[in-house]
């Protein structure tokens, strides 16, 4: 996984609440056996007519909107199914981070094992940065290193756990780390019950 | 000691290392074929092996045809992915049972029937329902594919501790009203982000009276409410139902395991981090009327206004809800047609499930019109119905009889239903496109499902006779 220190660009605004990962990549792309290619799937039913004609009003298949790096989403963002899809999605398409007002468990976990940035700001913020992204040529900067965000003249610091931020920044193999505790693991084995062997 | 909740005593007893984020060691680990061949081929790309394929049971549900099994697989790419995890779990020696296996089922309808889910185990797999597996006192909870190939490695993962909510339901449901009602209710009071970043324990005197099948639907449905997991502590009704299954504890070493698992139950000093509590006595069946399941309601209500709404967040989603729906404000609920009725899915195609509905639609036929489904959660369910002659029951009466799989739960097969149609479904995400693009979704228990195939629409099935 490669490290993520800091996010550069433009932004996308998706409102709603309450975004669950079957808009955010449907079903019928999740048959594909690669991790990588998801993109032009991207919130797919919303992005398409039901012909598969692009929809021109949304923001996928909109030029201006095209290389942008951040999603200003909504609160819930990613609930519902824990398909990592979602975050390889969100991820091919171009996107380094995403903000919201809260985020789905396992859709904050699958983002932190894939490099995707999730940041987490309180509603009001979060509301002034839709504002903002309504312009496509606005920017916003994330710092994982300072914890902050601005966008035009506005500087939010935000939260994020430290194990979390140490990963991101480090871009470490999470499976390489934990086959280092091989020997805790190994003797956590030699003390499970009997009968769940 | 200080007291300690199930969680808390399920939490502790698994740290390998670590505090927050703690290393914890996985009992279970289920494993379907749509979220594991990235996994599998990161393990391969790495030349690492699986520690504990003994630990590991896999199956095949969420993309596999409901029709009859000598027709194979048509879509080559679920057959592609089907066919890497019979590869995949041979190579490794993981336990596969596959689609000609007769223990073939949803992997949450599978791993419980089988005995493979016991009380106070760490339980995950790659999908969210992973949750109902909390409902014999098991912290099960649904991870990414990272994390599947993660445990695969390891058995373990690192976890940060979630906060614990204690829900109460106070009093016993009343006639007519199922497991299935009772946590839609409680998503409607707690929204479905109420749950984020909690383990909810579902306690109470109507939890107690519940049997293992409606615990299961319960805590099936927690990531509905945004939890992490659902559980429910483990008593007599829950050693009754594991005892003699082929994967449980046997002999001296049943003794022992009872023993603990007695131990589990939250202690009465206790403290949780929230607190709900909901009136059981007071419930009526619930149907949902929106694109999540917060938006559900009483079957005896009608569809809401989008300005009884105050938060405009909320008020745009109602919007859009019924916009997608196609509904009116002010419509009863029981007016509503539908025109299809799937029974079935992890939440609710277990056999009590079949049985209800069976005795609802006894010696009646389907509305004309109405494309009628069972697709039992596993090839046990289904064998046991035909046994009991339900299956009879629901051809009778003009219901499809299947093969066991998710099927038009999330419609990754053929059971697609059709844009603008309406489907009254047992199962658990009335998202938007979930049970096919543009498709109409109203969930609700399995009687009400089965009430609603026969009347044509939406009814109370309190008033059925």
């Amino acid at each position: 996984m490669r490290p993520v220190s800091e996010v550069k660009g433009t932004m996308v605004p998706l409102p709603q609440a309450d975004v669950d990962t079957d808009q955010i990549i449907p079903k019928q792309f999740l048959t594909r056996t690669e991790r990588t290619g998801y993109g032009a799937f991207l919130f797919y039913d919303w992005a398409t007519t039901s012909d598969g004609a692009p929809s021109s009003d949304f923001f996928t298949n909109d030029p201006n909107r095209a290389g942008a790096k951040v999603l200003i989403a909504g609160r819930n963002f990613g609930c519902g199914s824990s398909r990592e899809h979602a975050v390889w999605a969100i991820q091919d398409w171009g996107f380094d981070a995403v903000i919201a007002p809260s985020f789905g468990d396992i859709f904050r976990n699958n983002s932190v094992n894939v490099g995707l940035l999730a940041v987490e700001l309180p509603e009001p913020d979060v509301a002034r940065l839709q504002d903002i992204a309504k312009d496509p040529n606005a920017s916003i900067r994330i710092d994982l290193e300072t914890q902050v965000v601005e966008a035009e003249d506005f500087v939010f610091e935000f939260d994020i756990d430290p194990g979390v931020r140490e990963r991101l920044l480090a871009g470490l193999d999470p499976i390489g780390l934990t086959l280092q505790e091989d020997a805790a693991i190994s003797e956590y084995e030699s003390r499970r019950p009997a009968w769940m062997s | 000691m200080t007291a300690r909740t199930l969680f808390e005593k399920i939490w502790d007893d698994h740290v390998v290392t670590g505090d927050d984020p703690a290393l914890l060691y996985v009992d279970l680990h289920l494993v379907h074929e749509v979220t594991s061949p990235q996994a599998f081929a990161g393990l391969e790309q790495a030349g690492r092996k699986v520690r504990r394929p003994d630990l590991t049971l896999a199956t095949v549900d969420h993309a596999i045809p409901t029709t009859s099994r000598s027709l194979g697989i048509r879509d080559p790419q679920s057959k592609k992915q089907v066919d890497a995890l019979r590869q995949n779990t041979d190579k490794h020696g993981i336990t596969f049972f596959g689609l000609d296996d007769p223990r073939q089922g949803i992997v949450h309808v599978v791993g419980p029937e089988n005995g493979y889910t016991q009380p106070g185990m760490v339980i995950v797999c790659g999908d969210s329902h992973t949750s109902t597996h909390g409902a014999f006192g098991a912290l099960a909870f649904g991870i990414g594919t990272s994390e599947v190939e993660h445990v695969l490695a390891t058995q373990t993962l690192w976890q940060k501790r979630p906060k614990t909510m204690a829900v109460e339901f106070d009093g016993s449901l009343p006639q007519g009203v199922t497991a299935k009602d009772l946590i839609l209710g409680m998503i409607a009071q707690l929204g479905v982000g109420g749950g984020v970043g909690h383990v909810i324990e579902y306690r109470g005197e109507a939890i107690r009276g519940l049997s293992m099948e409606e615990r299961m639907t319960i805590c099936n449905m927690s990531i509905e409410g945004g939890a992490r997991a659902g559980m429910i502590a483990p008593d007599e009704t829950t050693f009754e139902y594991l005892q003699g299954r082929p994967r449980a504890p046997k002999g001296g070493a049943w003794e022992a395991a009872v023993e603990h698992w007695s131990q589990l139950p939250t202690d009465p000093d206790a403290a949780f981090d929230t607190t709900h509590r909901i009136d059981a006595a007071s419930l009526v069946p619930h149907v949902s009327w929106g694109i999540n399941p917060g938006q559900t309601a009483p079957i005896t209500s009608t569809v809401p206004d989008p300005d009884q709404f105050t938060d405009p967040i909320v008020k745009d989603s109602v919007v859009r809800a019924l916009k997608y729906m196609d509904l009116r404000p002010g419509t009863p609920f029981v007016d509503i047609t539908v025109d299809h009725v799937f029974l079935g899915s992890c939440t609710n195609g277990r056999i009590e499930d079949l049985r209800t509905a069976a005795q609802v639609v006894a010696g009646k036929r389907v509305a004309k019109g109405v494309n009628a489904v069972v697709v039992p959660g596993s090839m046990q369910v289904k064998a046991q119905a035909e046994k009991e002659g339900l299956a009879d029951i629901f051809q009778s009466a003009g219901f499809s009889w299947r093969e066991a799989g998710c099927s038009s739960c999330l419609a990754m097969n053929d059971d697609v239903i059709p844009a603008g149609e309406r489907c009254a479904s047992t199962s658990n995400r009335n998202f938007e496109g979930r049970q096919g693009r543009g498709a109409r979704t109203h969930l609700l228990s399995p009687a009400m499902a089965a009430a609603a195939a026969v009347a044509g629409h939406l009814v109370d099935v309190r008033d059925w006779s």
